[in-house]
């Protein structure tokens, strides 16, 4: 690990599962391991969604009020309220999808394959995988198991240690 | 002098950084990377980029809105 070359380390904790919060971890992944250093992520609870072969991310308005859309020349929030009228969360989901290829921002799927490619790697929590009935069958190959102290151990070995 | 360019125009962060990192793979010690892009969070990323590789950017500038980095393979 750390002590085995003289890079520099980063780990990431990854909680998260919608299509917005999934940027974050693997633009930091990616960026880091572009930059020289060994990377680990160590995904927990929703973060798991990050790891499926069948990704399906979505995003919603709900407990997002900071999420403020680009619309008719200005930005709009919706209401959490909004959130419970069917389409509504599908539709944002759309319109996030839209803008992310109109701006040439990567796509999930794409930062994912750039972040397997260049070696970084990937922890699933072994007891949220249990607690939510998956297996090592539904992720992308290369994916090891592990648990909380495999995430001290790396996270005691690095340099930047990030939870998101 | 640059005869290896990459044109990373419309794209955005962090996919000119990680597109320049594959291309300088290709390009031998000592040579030239030339990048294209219009991202303006590019120029303070690939400083940055330089920075922490050790390779050497040997020239940042713009034309409108495309800015233009030159990035030579030490590292």
């Amino acid at each position: 690990m750390a002590e085995e070359t003289n890079a520099k380390s980063m780990t990431i904790i990854c909680t998260k599962g919608t299509l917005d919060w999934a940027y974050p971890p693997f633009i930091l992944a990616t960026t880091g391991a572009a930059m020289g250093l060994e990377v680990n992520m160590f995904f927990t609870f929703y973060g798991l969604s990050l790891l499926m072969k069948d990704l399906k991310l979505e995003m919603s308005p709900l407990g997002n009020p900071a999420m403020k859309m680009p619309m008719m020349g200005m930005h709009m929030a919706m209401p959490n309220i909004a959130s419970m009228i069917p389409f509504v969360d599908s539709g944002a989901t759309k319109m996030m999808e839209n803008m992310i290829k109109q701006k040439g921002v990567a796509s999930i799927p794409e930062l994912r394959e750039m972040a397997v490619e260049a070696d970084v790697k990937m922890v699933a929590c072994q007891m949220t995988l249990d607690l939510f009935e998956y297996g090592q069958e539904d992720m992308i190959d290369g994916v090891e198991l592990g648990g909380a102290a495999t995430y001290i151990q790396m996270a005691t070995d690095s340099h930047i240690n990030l939870y998101m | 002098m640059s005869e290896h360019v990459l044109d990373a125009k419309g794209l955005n962060c962090p996919l000119p950084i990680l597109k320049a990192k594959k291309a300088l793979k290709a390009v031998p010690s000592g040579e030239v990377l030339e990048i294209l892009s219009t991202d303006p969070g590019s120029v303070a990323d690939f400083s940055a980029f330089c920075k922490q590789t050790g390779n050497e950017l040997v020239e940042s500038s713009s034309e409108g809105d495309v800015y233009k980095f030159k990035i030579k393979h030490t590292a």
